[in-house]
Protein backbone atom coordinates (compact mmCIF):
# COMPACT_ATOMS: atom_id res chain seq x y z
CA UNK A 1 0.00 0.00 0.00
CA UNK A 2 1.42 3.22 -1.35
CA UNK A 3 0.89 6.32 1.29
CA UNK A 4 -1.12 9.25 0.21
CA UNK A 5 2.01 11.27 -0.92
CA UNK A 6 3.17 8.83 -3.23
CA UNK A 7 -0.11 8.32 -4.57
CA UNK A 8 -0.36 12.01 -5.05
CA UNK A 9 3.10 12.69 -6.50
CA UNK A 10 4.54 13.66 -9.84
CA UNK A 11 6.25 9.95 -10.14
CA UNK A 12 6.00 6.65 -11.98
CA UNK A 13 3.60 5.38 -8.69
CA UNK A 14 1.78 8.94 -8.89
CA UNK A 15 -1.14 10.55 -10.11
CA UNK A 16 -0.67 14.15 -10.27
CA UNK A 17 1.33 14.07 -13.85
CA UNK A 18 -2.33 12.55 -14.97
CA UNK A 19 -4.40 14.86 -13.23
CA UNK A 20 -2.91 17.50 -14.58
CA UNK A 21 -3.04 16.33 -17.84
CA UNK A 22 -7.32 16.49 -17.03
CA UNK A 23 -6.64 19.99 -15.46
CA UNK A 24 -5.20 20.94 -18.96
CA UNK A 25 -8.34 19.74 -20.79
CA UNK A 26 -11.06 20.84 -18.79
CA UNK A 27 -9.30 24.68 -18.74
CA UNK A 28 -9.02 24.40 -22.64
CA UNK A 29 -12.59 22.75 -22.95
CA UNK A 30 -13.92 25.69 -21.10
CA UNK A 31 -12.09 28.03 -23.15
CA UNK A 32 -12.81 27.22 -26.22
CA UNK A 33 -16.26 26.94 -25.50
CA UNK A 34 -16.01 30.69 -24.02
CA UNK A 35 -15.58 32.68 -27.72
CA UNK A 36 -18.25 30.67 -29.16
CA UNK A 37 -20.61 30.63 -26.52
CA UNK A 38 -20.79 34.34 -26.22
CA UNK A 39 -20.99 35.12 -30.17
CA UNK A 40 -23.57 33.07 -30.41
CA UNK A 41 -25.02 34.56 -27.32
CA UNK A 42 -25.00 38.18 -28.48
CA UNK A 43 -26.62 37.55 -31.72
CA UNK A 44 -29.21 35.50 -30.28
CA UNK A 45 -29.45 38.90 -27.97
CA UNK A 46 -29.54 40.86 -30.56
CA UNK A 47 -32.30 38.67 -32.64
CA UNK A 48 -34.42 38.85 -29.46
CA UNK A 49 -34.30 42.71 -28.78
CA UNK A 50 -35.22 43.45 -32.41
CA UNK A 51 -38.19 45.23 -33.36
CA UNK A 52 -38.67 42.65 -36.36
CA UNK A 53 -41.14 39.72 -34.11
CA UNK A 54 -40.11 36.71 -36.42
CA UNK A 55 -36.56 37.91 -35.40
CA UNK A 56 -37.67 37.62 -31.81
CA UNK A 57 -39.64 34.16 -31.88
CA UNK A 58 -36.21 32.73 -33.52
CA UNK A 59 -34.40 33.94 -30.70
CA UNK A 60 -36.97 32.79 -28.39
CA UNK A 61 -37.38 29.18 -29.47
CA UNK A 62 -33.59 28.80 -29.23
CA UNK A 63 -33.38 29.59 -25.71
CA UNK A 64 -36.31 27.81 -24.76
CA UNK A 65 -34.79 24.81 -26.00
CA UNK A 66 -31.73 24.80 -25.18
CA UNK A 67 -31.88 25.76 -21.75
CA UNK A 68 -34.85 23.58 -21.15
CA UNK A 69 -32.64 20.21 -21.98
CA UNK A 70 -30.31 18.96 -19.10
CA UNK A 71 -26.83 19.45 -20.42
CA UNK A 72 -26.21 15.93 -20.30
CA UNK A 73 -29.25 14.88 -22.57
CA UNK A 74 -27.42 17.86 -25.18
CA UNK A 75 -23.80 16.29 -24.88
CA UNK A 76 -25.41 12.75 -25.49
CA UNK A 77 -27.74 14.31 -28.48
CA UNK A 78 -24.65 16.29 -29.93
CA UNK A 79 -22.40 13.22 -29.43
CA UNK A 80 -24.20 10.48 -31.04
CA UNK A 81 -26.81 12.07 -33.29
CA UNK A 82 -23.85 13.86 -34.55
CA UNK A 83 -22.27 10.71 -34.74
CA UNK A 84 -25.12 9.13 -37.05
CA UNK A 85 -25.66 12.79 -39.06
CA UNK A 86 -22.06 12.48 -40.37
CA UNK A 87 -21.61 9.28 -40.52
CA UNK A 88 -24.75 8.97 -42.93
CA UNK A 89 -23.37 12.26 -44.62
CA UNK A 90 -19.88 10.67 -45.50
CA UNK A 91 -21.31 7.48 -46.06
CA UNK A 92 -23.15 8.60 -48.58
CA UNK A 93 -19.93 9.26 -50.66
CA UNK A 94 -17.65 6.87 -49.24
CA UNK A 95 -19.63 3.58 -48.49
CA UNK A 96 -18.11 1.63 -45.54
CA UNK A 97 -16.53 4.03 -43.51
CA UNK A 98 -16.57 4.49 -39.71
CA UNK A 99 -16.79 8.13 -38.53
CA UNK A 100 -16.25 8.74 -34.67
CA UNK A 101 -16.75 12.38 -33.85
CA UNK A 102 -14.03 13.85 -31.45
CA UNK A 103 -15.44 14.21 -27.55
CA UNK A 104 -13.57 17.45 -27.53
CA UNK A 105 -15.70 18.90 -30.40
CA UNK A 106 -18.62 17.13 -29.19
CA UNK A 107 -18.26 18.97 -25.85
CA UNK A 108 -17.56 22.26 -26.80
CA UNK A 109 -20.70 22.03 -29.57
CA UNK A 110 -22.67 20.87 -26.63
CA UNK A 111 -21.59 22.93 -23.82
CA UNK A 112 -21.53 26.30 -26.60
CA UNK A 113 -25.01 26.14 -27.25
CA UNK A 114 -26.36 25.88 -23.67
CA UNK A 115 -24.00 28.39 -22.60
CA UNK A 116 -25.02 30.80 -25.45
CA UNK A 117 -28.74 30.32 -24.38
CA UNK A 118 -27.77 31.65 -20.90
CA UNK A 119 -25.16 34.18 -22.33
CA UNK A 120 -28.18 35.64 -24.59
CA UNK A 121 -30.31 35.92 -21.36
CA UNK A 122 -27.83 37.56 -19.87
CA UNK A 123 -26.91 40.22 -22.36
CA UNK A 124 -30.99 40.68 -23.01
CA UNK A 125 -31.30 42.11 -19.90
CA UNK A 126 -28.11 44.63 -20.50
CA UNK A 127 -29.57 45.47 -23.63
CA UNK A 128 -32.49 46.77 -22.12
CA UNK A 129 -30.39 48.70 -19.29
CA UNK A 130 -29.15 50.87 -22.13
CA UNK A 131 -31.60 53.82 -22.88
CA UNK A 132 -32.72 54.81 -26.10
CA UNK A 133 -31.54 57.99 -25.97
CA UNK A 134 -27.85 56.28 -26.60
CA UNK A 135 -29.12 54.65 -29.99
CA UNK A 136 -30.53 58.09 -30.85
CA UNK A 137 -27.99 60.08 -30.09
CA UNK A 138 -25.24 57.89 -32.00
CA UNK A 139 -27.74 58.19 -34.82
CA UNK A 140 -27.97 61.74 -34.40
CA UNK A 141 -23.82 62.10 -35.05
CA UNK A 142 -24.05 59.97 -38.16
CA UNK A 143 -23.22 56.65 -37.09
CA UNK A 144 -24.33 54.27 -38.56
CA UNK A 145 -26.33 51.05 -36.82
CA UNK A 146 -22.99 48.77 -36.97
CA UNK A 147 -21.40 52.02 -36.07
CA UNK A 148 -23.46 52.69 -32.93
CA UNK A 149 -23.85 49.56 -31.89
CA UNK A 150 -19.82 48.86 -31.80
CA UNK A 151 -19.03 52.25 -30.63
CA UNK A 152 -21.53 53.44 -28.40
CA UNK A 153 -24.11 50.44 -26.91
CA UNK A 154 -21.32 47.49 -26.78
CA UNK A 155 -18.57 48.94 -24.64
CA UNK A 156 -21.45 49.88 -22.23
CA UNK A 157 -23.56 46.72 -22.79
CA UNK A 158 -20.32 44.47 -21.72
CA UNK A 159 -20.07 47.03 -18.72
CA UNK A 160 -23.06 46.14 -17.41
CA UNK A 161 -23.44 42.35 -18.35
CA UNK A 162 -20.03 41.64 -16.89
CA UNK A 163 -21.22 39.98 -13.26
CA UNK A 164 -24.03 37.69 -15.21
CA UNK A 165 -21.46 36.72 -17.58
CA UNK A 166 -18.90 35.64 -14.99
CA UNK A 167 -21.67 33.58 -13.29
CA UNK A 168 -21.81 31.69 -16.48
CA UNK A 169 -18.70 31.45 -16.40
CA UNK A 170 -17.92 29.79 -12.95
CA UNK A 171 -20.98 27.52 -14.56
CA UNK A 172 -19.24 26.88 -17.55
CA UNK A 173 -16.44 25.48 -15.81
CA UNK A 174 -18.15 23.38 -13.64
CA UNK A 175 -20.39 21.66 -16.69
CA UNK A 176 -17.12 20.95 -18.34
CA UNK A 177 -17.41 18.08 -16.29
CA UNK A 178 -19.78 16.35 -17.55
CA UNK A 179 -17.47 15.56 -20.69
CA UNK A 180 -16.47 12.95 -18.42
CA UNK A 181 -19.40 10.58 -19.28
CA UNK A 182 -18.70 10.38 -23.48
CA UNK A 183 -14.95 9.86 -22.06
CA UNK A 184 -12.47 12.96 -22.96
CA UNK A 185 -10.01 12.74 -20.45
CA UNK A 186 -10.85 15.90 -18.33
CA UNK A 187 -10.21 16.33 -14.57
CA UNK A 188 -12.93 14.18 -13.64
CA UNK A 189 -12.27 11.26 -15.42
CA UNK A 190 -8.78 10.89 -15.02
CA UNK A 191 -9.70 11.29 -11.23
CA UNK A 192 -11.88 8.16 -11.94
CA UNK A 193 -9.57 6.22 -13.12
CA UNK A 194 -6.85 6.91 -10.95
CA UNK A 195 -9.69 5.71 -7.89
CA UNK A 196 -10.43 2.51 -9.77
CA UNK A 197 -6.84 1.62 -9.73
CA UNK A 198 -5.32 2.28 -6.66
CA UNK A 199 -8.94 2.09 -4.89
CA UNK A 200 -9.01 4.84 -2.90
CA UNK A 201 -11.76 6.89 -4.48
CA UNK A 202 -12.65 9.44 -1.44
CA UNK A 203 -9.05 10.95 -2.07
CA UNK A 204 -8.90 11.52 -5.53
CA UNK A 205 -12.75 12.53 -5.83
CA UNK A 206 -11.76 14.84 -3.05
CA UNK A 207 -8.67 16.32 -5.02
CA UNK A 208 -11.36 16.36 -8.08
CA UNK A 209 -13.40 19.08 -6.21
CA UNK A 210 -10.55 20.65 -5.10
CA UNK A 211 -8.96 21.48 -8.33
CA UNK A 212 -12.42 22.85 -9.13
CA UNK A 213 -12.45 25.01 -6.52
CA UNK A 214 -9.22 26.16 -7.11
CA UNK A 215 -10.15 26.94 -10.46
CA UNK A 216 -12.89 28.68 -9.28
CA UNK A 217 -10.63 31.18 -7.03
CA UNK A 218 -8.45 31.96 -9.94
CA UNK A 219 -11.08 32.84 -11.88
CA UNK A 220 -12.62 35.20 -9.04
CA UNK A 221 -9.30 36.78 -9.02
CA UNK A 222 -9.27 37.10 -12.88
CA UNK A 223 -13.13 38.43 -12.93
CA UNK A 224 -12.33 41.23 -10.45
CA UNK A 225 -9.06 41.89 -12.35
CA UNK A 226 -11.41 42.73 -15.41
CA UNK A 227 -14.10 44.60 -13.54
CA UNK A 228 -11.20 46.74 -12.24
CA UNK A 229 -10.06 47.28 -15.62
CA UNK A 230 -13.40 48.44 -17.07
CA UNK A 231 -14.44 50.28 -14.30
CA UNK A 232 -17.57 48.28 -13.70
CA UNK A 233 -17.98 48.76 -10.13
CA UNK A 234 -17.74 52.23 -10.64
CA UNK A 235 -20.75 52.47 -12.56
CA UNK A 236 -23.74 52.95 -10.22
CA UNK A 237 -26.91 53.14 -12.78
CA UNK B 1 -71.48 69.99 -37.35
CA UNK B 2 -69.01 72.27 -35.93
CA UNK B 3 -66.22 74.07 -38.09
CA UNK B 4 -63.24 71.83 -35.79
CA UNK B 5 -64.95 68.47 -36.52
CA UNK B 6 -65.50 69.17 -40.07
CA UNK B 7 -61.94 70.57 -40.52
CA UNK B 8 -60.46 67.25 -38.46
CA UNK B 9 -62.22 64.89 -41.21
CA UNK B 10 -60.54 66.40 -44.18
CA UNK B 11 -56.79 66.59 -42.32
CA UNK B 12 -54.68 64.84 -45.28
CA UNK B 13 -52.35 62.47 -43.79
CA UNK B 14 -49.54 61.20 -45.45
CA UNK B 15 -50.03 57.73 -46.38
CA UNK B 16 -49.04 54.59 -43.73
CA UNK B 17 -45.85 53.17 -44.40
CA UNK B 18 -46.41 49.92 -45.94
CA UNK B 19 -43.98 47.11 -43.90
CA UNK B 20 -40.89 46.49 -45.49
CA UNK B 21 -38.94 43.88 -46.07
CA UNK B 22 -35.79 45.18 -44.45
CA UNK B 23 -32.51 42.65 -43.99
CA UNK B 24 -33.64 41.89 -40.78
CA UNK B 25 -37.41 41.08 -41.84
CA UNK B 26 -36.00 38.51 -44.47
CA UNK B 27 -33.33 36.91 -42.12
CA UNK B 28 -35.63 36.50 -39.18
CA UNK B 29 -38.34 34.66 -41.66
CA UNK B 30 -35.52 32.51 -42.55
CA UNK B 31 -34.64 31.95 -39.20
CA UNK B 32 -38.36 31.09 -37.81
CA UNK B 33 -38.90 28.77 -41.55
CA UNK B 34 -35.49 26.93 -40.67
CA UNK B 35 -36.97 26.11 -37.19
CA UNK B 36 -40.29 24.84 -38.68
CA UNK B 37 -38.45 22.90 -41.26
CA UNK B 38 -36.25 21.39 -38.34
CA UNK B 39 -39.64 20.69 -36.27
CA UNK B 40 -41.55 19.20 -39.92
CA UNK B 41 -38.39 17.18 -39.84
CA UNK B 42 -38.22 15.83 -35.97
CA UNK B 43 -41.91 14.98 -36.59
CA UNK B 44 -41.02 13.08 -39.87
CA UNK B 45 -38.16 11.28 -38.09
CA UNK B 46 -40.55 10.22 -35.51
CA UNK B 47 -43.35 9.30 -37.50
CA UNK B 48 -41.08 7.07 -39.72
CA UNK B 49 -39.38 5.62 -36.97
CA UNK B 50 -42.65 4.84 -35.07
CA UNK B 51 -42.36 1.22 -33.69
CA UNK B 52 -45.14 -0.21 -31.77
CA UNK B 53 -42.59 -2.77 -29.98
CA UNK B 54 -40.21 -0.41 -29.37
CA UNK B 55 -43.11 1.35 -27.18
CA UNK B 56 -44.51 -1.13 -25.98
CA UNK B 57 -41.20 -2.56 -24.47
CA UNK B 58 -39.39 1.37 -23.55
CA UNK B 59 -42.91 3.00 -22.36
CA UNK B 60 -43.52 1.53 -19.09
CA UNK B 61 -39.64 1.48 -18.15
CA UNK B 62 -39.87 5.69 -19.40
CA UNK B 63 -42.75 6.06 -16.73
CA UNK B 64 -40.79 4.96 -13.96
CA UNK B 65 -37.93 6.50 -14.99
CA UNK B 66 -40.34 9.85 -14.93
CA UNK B 67 -41.29 8.93 -11.41
CA UNK B 68 -37.71 8.10 -10.07
CA UNK B 69 -36.32 11.53 -11.49
CA UNK B 70 -39.25 13.38 -10.23
CA UNK B 71 -38.93 11.72 -6.47
CA UNK B 72 -35.55 12.24 -6.41
CA UNK B 73 -36.11 15.84 -7.14
CA UNK B 74 -38.68 16.37 -4.66
CA UNK B 75 -36.95 14.43 -1.77
CA UNK B 76 -33.65 16.59 -2.64
CA UNK B 77 -35.43 19.91 -2.87
CA UNK B 78 -37.57 19.27 0.44
CA UNK B 79 -34.35 18.04 2.10
CA UNK B 80 -32.42 21.06 1.12
CA UNK B 81 -34.70 23.87 2.13
CA UNK B 82 -34.80 21.83 5.74
CA UNK B 83 -31.41 22.04 5.60
CA UNK B 84 -30.99 25.49 3.98
CA UNK B 85 -32.61 26.66 7.05
CA UNK B 86 -29.87 26.77 9.49
CA UNK B 87 -27.13 27.33 7.01
CA UNK B 88 -28.68 31.14 5.98
CA UNK B 89 -29.47 31.31 10.06
CA UNK B 90 -25.62 31.19 9.90
CA UNK B 91 -24.51 32.87 7.11
CA UNK B 92 -26.49 36.03 8.37
CA UNK B 93 -25.32 35.83 12.08
CA UNK B 94 -22.77 37.85 13.70
CA UNK B 95 -20.87 35.00 14.86
CA UNK B 96 -17.65 34.97 13.05
CA UNK B 97 -17.12 31.35 13.56
CA UNK B 98 -20.86 30.41 12.42
CA UNK B 99 -20.25 32.53 9.31
CA UNK B 100 -17.60 31.39 7.97
CA UNK B 101 -18.80 27.74 8.95
CA UNK B 102 -21.47 28.50 6.29
CA UNK B 103 -20.09 30.29 3.69
CA UNK B 104 -17.53 27.52 3.41
CA UNK B 105 -19.72 25.02 3.10
CA UNK B 106 -22.04 27.36 0.41
CA UNK B 107 -18.87 27.69 -1.59
CA UNK B 108 -17.89 24.13 -1.64
CA UNK B 109 -21.39 23.66 -2.68
CA UNK B 110 -20.87 26.16 -5.50
CA UNK B 111 -17.94 26.44 -6.48
CA UNK B 112 -17.19 22.65 -7.73
CA UNK B 113 -19.56 20.45 -10.04
CA UNK B 114 -22.50 18.69 -8.83
CA UNK B 115 -21.08 15.72 -10.89
CA UNK B 116 -18.00 15.73 -8.53
CA UNK B 117 -19.66 15.78 -5.87
CA UNK B 118 -22.05 12.65 -6.35
CA UNK B 119 -19.40 10.50 -7.29
CA UNK B 120 -17.52 12.04 -4.37
CA UNK B 121 -20.63 10.60 -1.82
CA UNK B 122 -21.69 7.24 -4.20
CA UNK B 123 -17.79 5.88 -4.79
CA UNK B 124 -15.69 8.18 -2.56
CA UNK B 125 -17.69 6.73 0.85
CA UNK B 126 -17.01 3.64 -0.34
CA UNK B 127 -13.38 4.33 0.90
CA UNK B 128 -14.90 4.36 4.73
CA UNK B 129 -17.00 1.26 3.93
CA UNK B 130 -15.66 -0.46 7.61
CA UNK B 131 -16.61 2.77 9.46
CA UNK B 132 -19.71 3.24 8.15
CA UNK B 133 -20.50 -0.26 9.02
CA UNK B 134 -19.65 -0.16 12.23
CA UNK B 135 -22.16 2.96 12.50
CA UNK B 136 -24.93 0.99 10.45
CA UNK B 137 -24.80 3.43 7.57
CA UNK B 138 -23.36 1.10 4.77
CA UNK B 139 -26.42 0.32 3.92
CA UNK B 140 -27.70 3.74 2.89
CA UNK B 141 -24.74 5.05 1.33
CA UNK B 142 -24.42 1.20 -0.61
CA UNK B 143 -27.73 2.22 -2.17
CA UNK B 144 -26.96 4.12 -5.75
CA UNK B 145 -30.65 6.17 -5.13
CA UNK B 146 -29.84 7.24 -1.85
CA UNK B 147 -26.27 8.62 -2.54
CA UNK B 148 -28.09 10.52 -5.46
CA UNK B 149 -30.64 11.83 -3.30
CA UNK B 150 -27.72 12.72 -0.50
CA UNK B 151 -25.44 14.74 -2.54
CA UNK B 152 -28.21 16.65 -4.34
CA UNK B 153 -29.93 17.51 -0.91
CA UNK B 154 -26.54 19.00 0.53
CA UNK B 155 -25.69 20.68 -2.77
CA UNK B 156 -29.28 22.36 -3.13
CA UNK B 157 -29.39 23.12 0.58
CA UNK B 158 -26.36 25.61 -0.44
CA UNK B 159 -28.11 27.02 -3.57
CA UNK B 160 -31.56 27.45 -1.41
CA UNK B 161 -29.75 28.90 1.30
CA UNK B 162 -28.02 31.44 -0.33
CA UNK B 163 -31.87 32.31 -1.96
CA UNK B 164 -33.10 32.61 1.55
CA UNK B 165 -30.65 35.02 2.57
CA UNK B 166 -30.91 36.98 -0.49
CA UNK B 167 -34.71 37.56 0.10
CA UNK B 168 -35.04 37.84 3.48
CA UNK B 169 -32.01 40.56 3.30
CA UNK B 170 -34.09 42.37 0.25
CA UNK B 171 -36.92 43.14 3.26
CA UNK B 172 -35.93 46.75 4.36
CA UNK B 173 -34.65 46.94 8.03
CA UNK B 174 -37.57 49.23 8.81
CA UNK B 175 -39.80 46.11 9.12
CA UNK B 176 -38.08 44.72 11.11
CA UNK B 177 -38.13 47.49 14.01
CA UNK B 178 -41.87 48.63 12.85
CA UNK B 179 -42.62 44.92 14.01
CA UNK B 180 -40.38 45.35 16.68
CA UNK B 181 -41.99 48.23 17.71
CA UNK B 182 -45.39 46.88 18.20
CA UNK B 183 -44.12 44.49 20.38
CA UNK B 184 -43.77 41.46 18.29
CA UNK B 185 -41.28 38.89 19.14
CA UNK B 186 -38.69 38.07 16.87
CA UNK B 187 -39.81 34.54 15.77
CA UNK B 188 -43.37 36.23 15.14
CA UNK B 189 -42.08 39.18 13.08
CA UNK B 190 -40.62 36.67 10.67
CA UNK B 191 -43.15 34.40 10.65
CA UNK B 192 -45.67 36.96 9.68
CA UNK B 193 -43.98 40.01 8.51
CA UNK B 194 -40.78 39.43 7.12
CA UNK B 195 -41.28 36.09 5.57
CA UNK B 196 -44.45 37.04 3.22
CA UNK B 197 -42.61 39.49 1.70
CA UNK B 198 -39.29 37.77 1.49
CA UNK B 199 -40.94 34.84 -0.19
CA UNK B 200 -42.38 37.33 -3.13
CA UNK B 201 -38.75 37.93 -4.12
CA UNK B 202 -37.88 34.09 -3.29
CA UNK B 203 -40.34 32.77 -5.58
CA UNK B 204 -38.65 33.00 -8.97
CA UNK B 205 -35.22 32.28 -7.76
CA UNK B 206 -36.81 28.54 -6.18
CA UNK B 207 -38.51 28.05 -9.46
CA UNK B 208 -35.29 28.56 -11.02
CA UNK B 209 -33.53 26.15 -8.91
CA UNK B 210 -36.27 23.52 -9.03
CA UNK B 211 -35.75 23.55 -12.88
CA UNK B 212 -31.56 23.87 -12.53
CA UNK B 213 -32.41 20.47 -10.26
CA UNK B 214 -34.62 18.64 -12.91
CA UNK B 215 -31.99 19.00 -15.42
CA UNK B 216 -29.31 18.53 -12.90
CA UNK B 217 -31.06 15.00 -11.80
CA UNK B 218 -29.86 13.74 -15.39
CA UNK B 219 -26.41 12.83 -13.92
CA UNK B 220 -27.44 10.37 -11.72
CA UNK B 221 -27.82 8.46 -14.32
CA UNK B 222 -23.97 8.40 -14.51
CA UNK B 223 -24.30 6.64 -10.96
CA UNK B 224 -26.35 3.52 -12.45
CA UNK B 225 -29.57 4.93 -11.04
CA UNK B 226 -32.26 4.00 -13.47
CA UNK B 227 -33.65 7.87 -13.54
CA UNK B 228 -35.52 9.04 -16.53
CA UNK B 229 -31.85 9.64 -18.34
CA UNK B 230 -30.53 6.47 -17.29
CA UNK B 231 -33.42 4.58 -18.72
CA UNK B 232 -32.39 6.42 -22.09
CA UNK B 233 -29.04 5.42 -21.76
CA UNK B 234 -30.13 1.44 -21.27
CA UNK B 235 -32.82 1.75 -24.01
CA UNK B 236 -30.26 3.67 -26.82
CA UNK B 237 -27.39 0.64 -25.54
CA UNK B 238 -29.77 -1.83 -26.30
CA UNK B 239 -31.75 -0.85 -29.82
CA UNK B 240 -29.39 1.60 -31.12
CA UNK B 241 -32.44 3.84 -32.07
CA UNK B 242 -32.01 7.66 -31.50
CA UNK B 243 -35.42 8.20 -31.03
CA UNK B 244 -34.70 7.08 -27.31
CA UNK B 245 -33.25 9.82 -26.71
CA UNK B 246 -35.36 11.94 -28.90
CA UNK B 247 -38.37 11.13 -26.76
CA UNK B 248 -36.33 11.76 -23.68
CA UNK B 249 -35.34 15.02 -24.72
CA UNK B 250 -39.02 16.27 -25.38
CA UNK B 251 -40.71 15.21 -22.05
CA UNK B 252 -37.74 17.00 -20.18
CA UNK B 253 -38.31 19.85 -22.35
CA UNK B 254 -42.33 19.67 -21.23
CA UNK B 255 -41.13 19.29 -17.75
CA UNK B 256 -38.96 22.35 -17.63
CA UNK B 257 -41.81 24.57 -19.93
CA UNK B 258 -44.62 23.75 -17.36
CA UNK B 259 -42.87 24.19 -14.52
CA UNK B 260 -41.41 27.38 -15.64
CA UNK B 261 -45.09 28.77 -16.72
CA UNK B 262 -46.67 27.18 -13.12
CA UNK B 263 -44.01 29.55 -11.48
CA UNK B 264 -44.97 32.61 -13.95
CA UNK B 265 -48.45 32.11 -12.93
CA UNK B 266 -48.14 31.76 -9.27
CA UNK B 267 -45.73 34.80 -9.15
CA UNK B 268 -48.79 37.02 -11.20
CA UNK B 269 -50.87 35.66 -8.72
CA UNK B 270 -48.88 36.66 -5.43
CA UNK B 271 -48.35 39.93 -6.88
CA UNK B 272 -51.97 41.63 -7.85
CA UNK B 273 -51.37 43.50 -4.63
CA UNK B 274 -48.54 45.37 -6.01
CA UNK B 275 -49.44 46.64 -9.57
CA UNK B 276 -50.77 49.64 -9.83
Amino acid sequence: MDSVWTLLSFGPKGWSDDIAYGVLVTISLALATLPIGLVIGFFVAVAKQSSEPSLRMAGNVYTTIFRGLPELLTLFVVFYGGQIAVGQIIRFFSPGTVVEINSFVAGMIALGVVFSSYCSEVFLSAFRAIPAGQYEGGYAIGLSKGQTMRLVVLPQLIRIALPGLANLWLNLLKDTALVSAIGLPDTLRQAGIAARVTKEAFLFFGVACLVFLVLAMISSVGIHAIERKVGSSGVTR
Amino acid sequence: MSVAENLASQVERPPELRRQWTRGRILGHALVGLWILLGIGLVTYLFGAWNPALFERYLPLYWSGLQVTLALVGASMVIGALLSVPIAYARMSSNRLLNSLAYAYVYFFRGTPLLAQTFLVYYGLGSFRAELDAVGLWTFFRDAWYCGVFAFSLNTAAYQAEILRGAIESVPRGQWEGAESLGLHRLQTMWKVILPQAMIVALRPYGNEFILMVKASAIVAIITVYDLMGETRRAYAQTFDFQTYIWAGLIYLSIVEALRHFVDWVERRITVHLKR
